[in-house]
């Protein structure tokens, strides 16, 4: 028990421990004081000073978000001096930045726009510092836009990129009025460290960090009535979406995200989730066989941990910061491109439609989702295996701009081929969630039993702990992995980057070993993504998280290896898991990249 | 390796890895090469694990710690109050003519930049100014030009 | 030099220059008595910071002191930025020996083994003689028992660095940008640890208490303001230089003494002060009383005279270009507030906007002073606030 402090807020008594801010006080009291440079997932820089407030005997103001609570404290939030400087603040925030609030991609979501509103700042007094100012806009990345004419110099994308991601893509360069987020001398985000994570993009209040947008190539496409329009979608956004559009949070809308999509003009609505089970089947092999190679034929070469490939923020991560680990990388490639390279190969000849007149969308959680599709290898199917990925907020976007009332609609069921997915794919959207599917496929393909696990639910993997480890003792093995008998399998889940650093680092150090680890780039895993609804914090991420265990408990199967279209695929397309053609459409390999 | 590896190398293991030292280092380079390349910062990020825009950032917020190629020598003329006051525009013109380069410029023969730094510290003998450490105080146009063909005459 | 012998003289005293070389014996001395003495030597001699910010030296070494964490630092504080001082630089040069005694001293007693001397990059020509000074300084330490190294920190030319936590942050290997307080530095300094960081005269000074004791100091000068200070003085003068004086004494004495007799005004405590204009001198001391009230005005030392010839516009308008550069730019008060009056006073000269906006302007330097992060931003309205309100017509036509 930490000591209590006693103060006043606005002439009301509380009482908090003693290493609270003045801004927490003034939550305990339901008293809302502006905040933006202030972020829960973050440290607290104090910078914006939009959350000055009066101490009874200071004759500064202080800032509230980085002022510690004393005992017998007068604070006041309210009082003329503080209303007046806050404006002021505002103000000149808005003279460095770009006012053109109805052309912006954060019209109606920018946290400066609503403090502008609220203060009601109708009048410009102070000059436009904008036409002096030189401000660079980077639109090259295929994932991430950079304007820094929207900036406010608040530093959550900074921090958020070294403390959450451990990335150090962007920091803060020169001073003064020069002062600006800058990457390594500038370089556009295409060519940096940058993971494509998006995380500076939901920690961001403004338009400064945006997603590049692909709405109007899909309203193109999906008005073309030459080319046939599929889309899939990710597990997270079916937790994520409701949020955007109004719902509550961790409000659960598979149903009517597949019916809002159909009225959208798509012509084939399909599930990731059937390629997140396609992953385990894969990936699961891949895991058992590099075990028998390190088990049984005591080859040297074999590289343990196996490391989960399906985060392409991590993939990008581990190509920068630590190549020597690429040969850990599980070969698979994340379940949107195996449902891409599929889509024109296996659905095209199913539908008997020609890869060439098919446009493939994807919907994610994630904005480094935009930039796999990208990657050149990324062609298997002998066209660009995914043509466009859309983030949650932008699929929100589409569904608004076509005028449907999303808390209305019906639910619809997912078509097919391709649209069937298990509880366990779903589940692929919180962190934790694959090695929790490979579990239950994995096991059982070894045992011939169900994982150990009361209603299949692997609670030690669950949840936003940094680091979640797992060890299963593999017995009573079925012939074929009698290898296995008697193993413990060392597992280890973590998610964000900075985790994954920490992570890896242990393993470097030999301080602990691992047979498979599963990192996700994004701070709660897919529904925690760069491509999620603002705002976020741990609380959102749980109730997202909670949405997705509950899917999963409510899908009719739960294990990847008993859906139906996967053992239909094995049966007439793909043979079995690793085969020749599994390895030309469903894997990968990696590439070795800068450390700037 | 080339030069400004083993350069950083050796400042790296002079100093050390920790960030405390980073300061020092980027010094030590800047002694040698009077601006810190792309290369010189990507080594030393790489040295002592501090990412490369991180160390870029840090630079750059500090005046002499330049991030644009600098001649040998670098004329820094004080630009603050009193040396204003004291004819400092005299002497930025007396050393552009001189030298056939504007402020902000680097000779062709990558021998002189010119620059305004704020307050040096000698206000009482003003105008001021730095050619790399070495101060000049109580400037006329006449001395300063003086001053700078000693200068050209040096290697 | 020039003053005629009918002008009565400010009384030069001679306490930080004298070049007594007997820091041996004075530490010799003081290391016989108990901390609790020192301390209390100190606190009575009413020392207070002379960067400019005024904080009572005695108690800060105390709050340090009072830490129980094993590893603390002295860091001296030589940054000298501020436009118009050049003190630090002389005392440095001259009487190095006394800053190094007062930094053992204060080590000894807040219990580091460690100090910094954080040198501004500008005055790197000094590191020779000053690492010549260190080795016989530390052969005395080890002759005395005294287990406290000095080593020197060089700057790289960043104002806010004469912050003291900027200072630490940038001694860090990171960007000098100040942090928020509280925690202080007595506290939570230099790597995390408690650290006292003192000015340059400040640490010359104890080492003057140490030597005289506390009352000789503290028969200096008047009320809050005690002991001499070291001016920088610069400007319309005929005899600028480094000048040790008396506090309490008012810009009249001192322009009577000082001035080129066309003195306008004085700039007391660099840009971040406050500008005296004539009608004011006889009013206006030196020192700590009444802070900010602008009748007794604190300083790092900085005197910077000013003739009929100047204009004030000009002059306001160069400090406004130093603090828009120089500001570390992560707090938004100052970072846009620098830049909006810098343009603003620009606007009005060139009557694009109406006179009435220096009022706005005068406004938007008070939410400066109530709202920025650190000392930088909160002064930038000392010297717009007294140079646009006593010479407001220079700054329109």
């Amino acid at each position: 028990m930490s000591n209590m402090v006693n103060l006043t807020i606005n002439g009301i008594a509380v009482s908090v421990e003693e290493n609270k801010t003045i801004l927490e006080a003034a939550k305990h009291l339901h008293i809302k004081i502006p905040t933006l440079c202030y972020h829960k997932d973050l440290c607290v820089a104090g910078n914006c000073r939009v959350c000055v407030v009066e101490q009874v005997g200071n004759h500064k103001l202080v800032a509230s978000c980085a002022t510690p609570v004393a005992e017998g404290m007068e604070i006041n939030t309210n009082t003329l001096k503080v209303r007046n400087c806050r404006k002021h603040i505002i103000e000149l925030l808005l003279t460095e930045h770009r006012e053109e609030c109805t052309k912006c991609y954060r019209n109606g979501h920018c946290e400066l726009q609503a403090l502008s509103a609220e203060y009601q700042i109708t009048n410009q007094d102070f000059i436009d510092l904008v036409p002096d100012k030189n401000y660079t806009v980077d639109r090259l990345s295929p994932a991430i836009e950079k304007d820094d004419s929207k900036c406010i110099r608040c530093q959550r994308c900074v921090r958020t990129c070294a403390e959450i991601q451990s990335v150090g893509a962007i920091a803060v360069a020169h001073k003064g009025s020069e002062m600006k987020i800058s990457t390594f001398f500038d370089r556009s985000l295409d060519e940096v460290v940058c993971t494509n994570c998006g995380q500076c993009i939901v920690h961001c209040p403004t338009g400064a960090l945006t997603e590049k947008s692909y709405v109007e190539k899909v309203w193109d496409a999906l008005a073309d009535p030459d080319i046939h329009v599929i889309v899939q979608t990710a597990p997270a956004v079916r937790v994520g979406l409701g949020e955007e559009l109004g719902l509550g949070l961790g409000t659960r809308v598979t149903g009517k995200m597949v019916s809002a999509l159909k009225r959208l003009g798509f012509d084939s609505v399909l599930d990731t989730n059937f390629t997140a089970d396609l992953t385990i089947m894969e990936e699961g092999t891949e895991l058992l066989t590099r075990l028998k190679r390190a088990l049984v034929d005591d080859d040297p070469e074999v590289a343990l941990p196996m490391a989960t490939s399906c985060s392409p923020g991590w993939v990008k991560y581990i190509e920068h910061k630590y190549p020597e680990y690429l040969p850990n990388l599980s070969t698979c490639k994340s379940p949107q491109q195996m449902f891409g390279a599929l889509a024109k190969t296996y659905y095209a000849k199913n539908v008997n439609v020609a890869p060439e007149n098919i446009i493939s969308v994807s919907i994610m959680p994630c904005t480094a989702k935009k930039f796999e599709a990208n990657r050149p290898e990324m062609k298997d199917s002998g066209y660009k295996d995914v043509d466009f990925v859309l983030t949650t907020r932008e699929l929100a976007v589409m569904i608004r701009q076509a005028g449907i009332e999303f808390e209305k609609l019906n639910d619809e069921s997912f078509d097919s081929i391709m649209g069937v997915g298990s509880g366990a794919g779903a589940i692929f959207g919180a962190t934790g969630g694959v090695m929790e599917a490979a579990l239950r496929t994995a096991y059982e393909i070894v045992t011939g039993r169900e994982v150990p696990f009361e209603n299949l639910e692997i609670i030690p993997v669950r949840g936003l702990e940094g680091v979640k480890e797992v060890t299963i003792k593999i017995e009573g093995t079925v012939e074929a992995w009698n290898f296995l008998e008697g193993v413990e399998l060392k597992c280890a889940i973590t998610n964000g980057l900075e985790n994954a650093h920490q992570l890896l680092e242990v393993i470097k150090k030999g301080d602990k070993f691992y047979h498979f680890i599963e990192i996700m780039a994004c701070p709660g895993g897919c529904l925690g993504g760069g491509g999620q609804p603002f705002p976020v914090d741990n609380e959102i991420r749980m109730q997202r998280m909670n949405a997705l265990y509950e899917e999963d408990r409510n899908l009719p199967i739960r294990k990847s290896h008993e859906n139906p279209e996967i053992v239909q695929i094995y049966k007439e397309f793909l043979d079995e898991p690793l085969s020749h053609k599994s390895h030309k459409l469903l894997h990968t390999s990696y590439v070795k990249r800068e450390q700037y | 390796m080339d030069f400004h590896e083993k350069l950083v190398q050796n400042l790296v293991s002079k100093h050390g890895k920790d960030r405390e030292n980073l300061l020092p280092i980027l010094q030590g380079v800047i002694d040698q090469e009077r601006f810190l390349s792309e290369e010189a910062i990507l080594k030393i990020s790489k040295e002592m694990s501090i990412p490369a825009a991180d160390v870029y950032g840090t630079a750059s917020f500090y005046s002499f710690l330049d991030i644009e190629p600098r001649g040998k020598y670098v004329i820094r003329v004080c630009k603050t109050i009193t040396c204003a006051m004291k004819g400092k525009n005299q002497i930025v013109l007396a050393i552009e003519n001189f030298l056939k380069i504007k402020v902000g410029e680097t000779t062709i023969d990558k021998k002189f930049t010119i620059l305004q730094t704020n307050c040096l510290g000698w206000c009482h003998k003003a105008p001021a100014m730095l050619i790399n450490d070495e101060v000049y105080t109580e400037l006329s146009p006449e001395k300063v030009v003086d001053i700078l063909r000693e200068y050209k005459e040096k290697n | 030099m020039t003053t005629t012998a009918t002008k009565k003289q400010l009384h030069r005293i001679d306490l930080i220059f004298n070049n007594d070389d007997d820091c041996k014996e004075i530490l010799r001395n003081a290391l016989s008595r108990s901390d609790q003495e020192i301390v209390n030597e100190m606190v009575n001699s009413g020392l207070k910071g002379r960067g400019g910010a005024g904080f009572p030296t005695g108690l800060k070494w105390k709050l340090t002191a009072e830490s129980k964490e094993k590893e603390k630092y002295v860091i001296c504080n030589a940054d000298e930025g501020e436009p118009g001082t050049f003190k630090d630089r002389e005392i440095l040069t001259r009487v190095p020996h006394k800053v190094l005694s007062g930094m053992a001293m204060c080590a000894k007693i807040i219990g580091a083994q460690k100090g910094y001397i954080y040198l501004r990059g500008e005055y790197k020509f000094l590191v020779p003689d000053l690492k010549k000074e260190l080795r016989k300084f530390h052969d005395i330490l080890d002759e005395l028992g005294l287990d406290f190294r000095v080593e020197i920190f060089l700057g790289s030319g960043a104002y806010i660095c004469g912050e003291e936590s900027a200072l630490i942050e940038s001694m860090e290997g990171k960007r000098g940008e100040p942090r928020n307080k509280p925690p202080f530095p007595s506290v939570n300094g230099f790597k995390g640890k408690p650290t006292v960081v003192n000015n340059v005269e400040t640490l010359a000074h104890s080492y003057t208490i140490l030597k005289f004791g506390a009352k000789k100091f503290r028969d200096l000068g008047v009320k809050d303001s005690r002991g001499s200070k070291v001016f920088s003085v610069s400007g319309d003068t005929p005899i600028p230089g480094i000048y040790e004086l008396e506090l309490g004494m008012t810009v009249q004495d001192f322009v009577d003494d000082f001035g080129d007799g066309d003195c306008k005004a004085v700039q007391v405590g660099g840009a971040s002060g406050f500008l005296v204009p004539r009608k004011r001198f006889a009013k206006t001391t030196i020192g700590y009383e009444g802070k900010l009230t602008g009748i007794s005005l604190p300083t790092g030392g900085s005197m910077m005279i000013f003739n009929s010839s100047r204009s004030m516009y000009n002059v306001l308008n160069n400090y406004l270009e130093f603090f828009e550069e120089e500001s570390c730019g992560q707090c938004t008060p100052c970072r846009v507030g620098c830049q909006q009056l810098l343009k603003g006073i620009k606007a009005v000269k060139r009557g694009e906007k109406p006179t009435s906006y220096l009022d706005q302007l005068l406004k938007l330097t008070e939410t400066m002073k109530l709202t920025a992060k650190c000392g930088l931003g909160q002064s930038v309205a000392n010297s717009f606030s007294s140079i646009v309100e006593n010479f407001r017509e220079e700054m329109i036509y």
